[in-house]
């Protein structure tokens, strides 16, 4: 039996621009603030505001059966959040229609509704209420609750004196026990210290045991694979592909379009350079383990650079940035200093397997002079993203810290009889 | 469990709307113990402020327009009596009207979380202002007792101004609601409607000042009567006060006329931007 059919649904925002503030792309506009966006209102170009139409869903379909664990994938953007809150009613959709049969249960956010000032008691009624329990049910499950998060001491402390490990875990403790037929999920296995999450997604899965329907989105595309039997691919408002997990999930990894693995001119007249140095070629080379396709944190990289020197004669020597892709620096690394006279030159660089954590990345690479000056830099040259893999690795949270490297560490025996002679 | 079956669609009002609002009592309950409750969280003097504002109020009402500008209360009436029992309503209305106004915007993280009938949010917001209300109304119980004051049978009909006033507040504020998502220059125009109202409204006086006065040949009280709170505030003092309170039976059925055909507007309003607060906010 389909519990929720979606036919031809479209979501449309009208986006006024400010004149003269370029350079804000419409994705940064959508993060940044949704009070950018206007609907409805008519504004004339004379005001100085351009307005621009823009689809985050168009022409959705699906249709999702009872039990069915629905996980979304795509990139920012892509729309999955739209559609979550078209199916939580929270927006109406521009044009199509969702046929829902059963209670929804829609958790956006961890702690929907918390008032800092409240204690946690209160915020248990409050946010339980709000997700669609009545006070009796709360009543019911409120010692379960509470053990759930481990905040017994600390019921009646206003939840702004709360780690916010402890905050995440009272607000998933409520959600966890909501007993709705179909529930939707956004990304709350994000939050919480790994003990929780595995509780939190064994919770879940139990949910979706006793003919529960889940829907799920997630960067975490491993979490993804774990709980879900179905995946949606979505992709700039359109549904790619929809099918068993996996498969959707090979092809949206292969189609990541971020990625820019391979720049090159031909022409030394209009290379992106200057009078002395311009730039031939820039390419990151993956070496993929067997029967991988795409680029994880297990997979070792070489980027070549060429380019074309213009000076009879200078000290020249090659410096690589590698950032992430919110801007920071992950690391710096440099060539030696050549005497180089006129012509084309290369540089080589190995970044190792297990090395980088996932996420997406930058390169940068810069040509100098005398181990000084900086002739040219060639920006965000190349853009690539890798992917997370974990073998043996029960928990789904994101793998912190920028570098995800494997340095020797052993764990072994050193006997037993301290642990004996403590115990007797 | 017995089938619940939602269709989404664009432009397509709720057709459970007001069932869904009824079962949802209990959240408007919540939201309306979340005000009351954190209201004087981390206040040295907590609730006392709510008895502490109206009194001091009350007091310089008292000094400047009874002691420095003589204005006459009703005879047979004192005074503060007069003042308490206005301000007390208007107050009310005030609050209500302010809180209503700003009830979208205030649970912005509400409204893009989750859904429930927006309507909840303006309703739950008069708790607070209702409280107050009780507390202003024990002053008025109070200063009564030291004039040795009895209200009569008029009290019976305390609580169909009461609600003449919440129904006022909620026409307006609901309408102010809406408007305030997509603009806020309704923040700053709401204070100055209240200092406005505050003159416009027979609180410091009696409206007995304004009947029988003509500028250029225009009979004032005409125009005076035409705000819908005139006759909240008459009616209700007249309840608490009396048959020597001034009090123009057409003033009030004229106030509930208005009242309840702006809220059938203001609510028809707001059902139909309700859906698009989201997108506006």
């Amino acid at each position: 039996m389909s519990v929720i059919t979606a036919e031809n649904i479209s979501k449309q925002y009208v986006i006024d621009h400010q004149k003269g503030k370029g350079g804000t792309t419409l994705r940064d506009m959508l993060a940044e603030n949704a009070r950018m966006l206007f609907g409805g209102k008519k504004n004339t170009p004379s005001n100085g505001l351009s307005r621009e139409e823009f689809w985050a869903l168009r022409d959705v379909n699906f249709s999702i059966e009872q039990g069915d664990r629905v996980g979304i994938v795509g990139h920012n953007g892509a729309g999955k959040s739209t559609l979550l809150k078209i199916l939580s009613k929270i927006i109406e959709p521009t044009t199509g229609s969702v046929r829902i049969k059963g209670r929804v249960a829609s958790l956006l956010e961890v702690g929907t509704g918390f008032h800092p000032e409240l204690t946690g008691r209160e915020n248990i009624f409050l946010n339980g209420s709000l997700l669609g329990m009545s006070r009796v049910e709360i009543k019911r499950q409120f010692d379960e609750i509470v053990a759930f998060a481990g905040v017994e001491k600390f019921l009646d402390t206003p939840v702004k004196r709360y780690s916010s490990g402890m905050y995440v875990r009272l607000g998933f403790a409520i959600s966890a026990h909501l007993d709705p037929e179909i529930m939707i999920v956004d990304e709350v296995l994000a939050v919480g210290d790994a003990e929780f999450q595995k509780k939190s997604l064994g919770k879940m899965r139990d949910n979706s045991a006793s003919g529960r329907t889940i829907i799920f989105v997630s960067h975490n595309l491993t979490a993804v694979q774990s709980l879900c039997n179905r995946a949606l691919y979505f992709e700039r408002g359109q549904l790619i592909e929809q099918g068993e997990t996996n498969q959707v999930i090979q092809s949206y990894l292969s189609k990541v379009s971020k990625t820019r693995l391979l720049r090159e001119w031909t022409d030394p007249k209009t290379a992106p350079g200057n009078d002395l140095v311009r730039v031939k070629r820039i390419e990151l080379v993956p070496e993929y383990p067997d029967g991988t396709t795409h680029i994880d944190v297990r997979t070792p990289m070489t980027v070549r650079f060429e380019f074309w020197n213009q000076m009879e004669r200078a000290n020249l020597n090659l410096s690589m940035h590698l950032n992430s892709l919110t801007g920071e620096c992950i690391f710096n690394v440099g060539t030696s200093s050549q005497l180089c006279s006129e012509g084309v030159f290369s540089g080589e660089c190995v970044i190792p397997g297990y090395f980088l954590n996932d996420g997406s990345y930058t390169i940068s690479m810069m040509i100098v002079k005398d181990t000084a000056t900086p002739l040219f830099q060639l920006e965000e040259a190349l853009t690539f993203e890798v992917e997370d893999h974990r073998d043996g690795v029960a928990w789904y949270g994101k793998w912190p810290g920028y570098v995800r490297p494997q340095f020797p560490f052993t764990l072994s025996s050193v006997g037993s009889e301290q642990w004996q002679e403590a115990s007797s | 469990m017995k089938q619940h079956e939602v269709l989404i669609q664009a432009n397509r009002p709720e057709r459970h709307y007001w069932r869904d609002l009824w079962r949802n009592r209990e959240l408007l309950y919540i939201l309306s113990m979340r005000d009351i409750s954190i209201r004087y969280k981390q206040t040295a003097l907590g609730a006392s402020w709510s008895l502490i504002r109206p009194l001091t109020t009350m007091l310089i009402m008292v000094f400047v327009f009874s002691i420095i500008a003589k204005l006459p209360a009703d005879p047979g009436i004192p005074y503060p009596l007069m003042v308490v029992s206005g301000l007390t309503v208007w107050t009310f209305f005030a609050n209500a009207f302010t809180q209503i106004s700003s009830s979208i915007t205030a649970n912005t993280n509400l409204v893009t979380k989750v859904y429930f009938p927006r309507l909840i949010m303006p309703l739950s917001a008069v708790a607070v202002s209702f409280i107050d209300f009780l507390i202003s109304l024990g002053l008025f119980v109070i200063i009564a007792v030291w004039y040795q004051f009895v209200p009569d049978w008029h009290i019976l009909w305390l609580p169909a101004f009461m609600l003449l006033a919440l129904l006022a507040a909620l026409a307006f504020g609901l309408f102010f609601a809406v408007v305030n998502v997509r603009f806020r220059d309704i923040a700053q125009l709401i204070p100055f409607i209240i200092q406005v109202g505050f003159y416009i409204c027979p609180i410091a006086y009696s409206s007995r000042l304004v009947a029988g006065q003509t500028w250029h040949g225009i009979e004032l009280a005409t125009i005076y009567n035409m705000n819908p709170l005139v006759g909240i505030i008459e009616g209700f003092r007249w309840s608490l006060l009396g048959g020597k309170s001034f009090f123009n039976p057409n003033s009030v059925v004229l106030s509930a006329a208005v009242v309840l055909v702006t809220l059938i507007l203001s609510v028809y309003f707001f059902r139909k931007r309700e859906n698009t607060f989201v997108d506006d906010i």
